[in-house]
């Protein structure tokens, strides 16, 4: 699943290590979500929604 | 997070450390230690198996108290390890039933097996999501 949370996360000047402890994860977790290895879970997605003020479509895309 | 973590591992590694000592002391023990006094080496596989309880239970812990990604990369690495550890475990089994191995069918190798897998499968997969 593609999404823009390196690009979002850059421009709230947050590191990895950062935005991970913010939504309740580890670093690595955050890696594989921005390298598109790993799609998260809706919890993990609506808070990473609910920081950057955006819809989970306007940040996650999917393309099934 | 990574405060919980370090404490969920150190308490995994206590325990299973505390494990193999009980495992090495009832096994060494009764030939050893106290010239196989039926008591004592009935106490020691009593504290072997409540030490390996205690092992289970903050594995279930630590797995419970990881992340999605690490609940995954456990899930993914305890498969492939249970799934190996009945084929191959099965097949050597075989083996020695039909005298194709000279030596028996030792439940020790097969515990090494299942430790090296789960081993090798965990570093397999965290490097897969790096």
């Amino acid at each position: 699943m593609k999404n823009r949370i390196k690009v979002l996360r850059a421009e709230k000047n947050l590191t990895q290590e950062e935005l991970a402890d913010i939504i309740g994860v580890s670093r690595q977790t955050i890696n594989a979500i921005e390298k598109e290895k790993f799609d998260p879970s809706l919890p993990t997605a609506f808070r990473i929604s609910k920081l950057f003020n955006l819809k989970i479509e306007e940040i996650f895309n999917y393309e099934g | 997070m990574k405060e919980l973590r370090k404490k969920r591992t150190k308490q995994l590694a206590i325990w299973t450390m505390l494990w193999t000592l009980s495992m090495a002391l009832a096994s060494f023990g009764p030939k050893f230690l106290w010239d196989n006094n039926t008591f004592l080496t009935l106490l020691a596989i009593g504290v072997n198996i409540a030490l390996g309880i205690g092992m289970i239970l903050a594995n279930r812990r630590f797995v419970n108290d990881g992340d999605e990604l690490e609940k995954k990369i456990q899930l993914e690495s305890m498969g492939l390890t249970l799934g190996l550890a009945v084929v191959v475990g099965l097949a050597y089994s075989l083996l020695d039933t039909t005298n194709l191995i000279s030596a028996d069918a030792e439940i020790s190798v097969l515990v090494i097996f299942i430790g090296l897998t789960y081993i090798t499968t965990t570093i397999v997969n965290t490097k897969k999501y790096r």
